[in-house]
């Protein structure tokens, strides 16, 4: 039963092929963000299921731990902390830009967009 | 009992995100994708990931949702449904999906202490961090002192999108709301003490947007100071437990925004200026550059604090402190001039 072990892979690839769904299919600009929100939150969660120890505890070394001597491995969290918030900036950029595109065309479904492209 | 936990809060996870898949209300999807946010939050403490668990329930839940959301004001509330059917989307993303869970037959068992990953040089970390660096929070150590140039890095981006935001909608001011608001400027000094019935009369002349809610002025008049005092301790006391630059930034920013939500924006930009705020966000790159500098005029190499203090301890100590406040600094900069510039956006201007 060596594949039962790698579930929290499994739901995180479901949740991640699922934010990767919304960005593709989906039309509408803010949709698609939060797709690719959905996105980025699973490739986190892939990430800290890798530095996970069972047994162990959160890296942090003081006179309640030392008893443990089990921690977590704190690579993939120094990574993660920094790309949550560089994407929370992305997301940021990305609504600005679909703020302007609203504003110049008057919607934020792709096919609009595309169909008023065409006309001009 | 770990991994009952973890398969709960992984079920719910997949629920919510088959819901925000499914729904065409975007007010909703950006609600769920709140939920969404807040259970992995759980799930990562769960992992012991306590910092990243802290930073994506501020960022995730707090930030991000209130950025949608100043943008869903400003566009569109209602998805439109797809002229195509997506069945070509369907299927790239189980092709993908198949080939991702193909690769992680490789990988190594979830939770297993053997795996490659905990052998390589988080051992070290792990061992020497106390003696080398000093915090006991060994993620503060890596983050700030052994890849502090990838720190830097970041740090770095978050101001360029800062810029991008600043660039793409600037800060242009609402008029018709200002001259608005300016007026009964003598009246709303005394908006506190005044009974209801003027409160009423009061908001007929100017409409604050918070006007009409009593309970949530009295609660965030409460609320805000105790944000912004623990947002510090989060900022101060990240040596030592979860925390850091990142976290007390954005809980900081997070204070301020629910400020400008309750008592209108521009209430909020006359207490906490845009022009002060590009300084700020300048001042917090500038102090971790600079630290990097003054440990290269002091003979070490850049972002090398040994040297900034005759024991090296002390040095590193000094040194993590001033770009975790560099750090903290800009990320509260930045995320405050996000949210001005979206809410300063009038609908549909061009």
């Amino acid at each position: 039963m060596s594949w039962v072990g790698h579930y929290n892979y499994w739901v995180a690839i479901f949740l991640m092929m699922s934010g990767f769904y919304v960005v593709i299919s989906r039309g509408n600009l803010i949709k698609k963000l939060i797709g690719l929100n959905v996105f980025s939150t699973s490739v986190f969660l892939l990430y800290i299921s890798m530095g996970k120890i069972f047994g162990g505890t959160a890296p942090i070394i003081n006179e309640h731990s030392q008893k443990f001597q089990l921690f977590s491995n704190p690579i993939p969290h120094v990574l993660i902390l920094t790309a949550i918030v560089v994407g929370v900036a992305t997301t940021a950029v990305g609504l600005a830009l679909t703020v302007r595109i609203n504003e110049r065309y008057g919607t934020i479904e792709e096919d609009e967009i595309r169909a008023k492209d065409d006309s001009l | 009992m770990e991994s009952v936990v973890d398969i709960v809060l992984l079920s719910f996870l997949c629920i919510t995100v088959v819901a925000i898949v499914y729904i065409r209300k975007l007010f909703c999807a950006i609600m769920l994708l709140g939920i969404f946010s807040l259970l992995s939050a759980s799930l990562f403490v769960t992992m012991d990931a306590v910092d990243v668990a802290f930073t994506e329930a501020a960022v995730g839940t707090g930030i991000s949702s209130i950025l949608l959301l100043s943008a869903l004001a400003l566009t569109h509330t209602r998805e439109q449904r797809p002229p195509h059917q997506p069945y070509i989307a369907l299927l790239v993303v189980v092709v993908t999906g198949a080939v991702l869970i193909y690769g992680t037959m490789d990988l190594p068992r979830f939770g297993d202490p053997n795996s490659p990953i905990h052998r390589h040089v988080a051992v070290r970390y792990i061992a020497d961090s106390p003696h080398e660096v000093g915090p006991p929070n060994i993620v503060t150590s890596v983050l700030a002192s052994y890849r502090g140039y990838d720190t830097l890095g970041e740090t770095v981006v978050i101001f360029t999108a800062g810029i991008a935001l600043v660039g793409l909608l600037g800060f242009r001011r609402r008029q018709e709301f200002k001259v608005r608001l300016y007026q009964p400027m003598d009246k709303k000094t005394s908006y506190a003490e005044n009974s209801t019935e003027d409160g009423d009369e009061f908001e007929d002349n100017i409409k604050l947007p918070g006007a009409n809610h009593m309970v949530l002025r009295i609660v965030g008049k409460m609320f805000i100071p105790l944000i912004l005092l623990f947002a510090l301790y989060v900022q101060f006391h990240g040596d030592y437990g979860p925390g850091g630059g990142f976290q007390a930034g954005v809980i900081f920013a997070s204070g301020i925004i629910l400020y400008a939500l309750i008592f209108d924006v521009e209430t909020a930009m006359r207490v906490i200026t845009p022009k002060g705020l590009r300084l700020l966000a300048v001042a917090g790159v500038f102090i971790y550059g600079g630290v990097g500098l003054v440990c290269m005029f002091l003979g070490g190499n850049f972002l090398d604090y040994n040297v900034l203090s005759a024991h090296p301890l002390h040095g590193q100590h000094l040194g993590i402190f001033l770009i975790e406040l560099g750090v903290g600094i800009n990320v509260f900069a930045i995320m405050v001039i996000m949210f001005y510039t979206f809410a300063n956006r009038k609908r549909g201007s061009v």
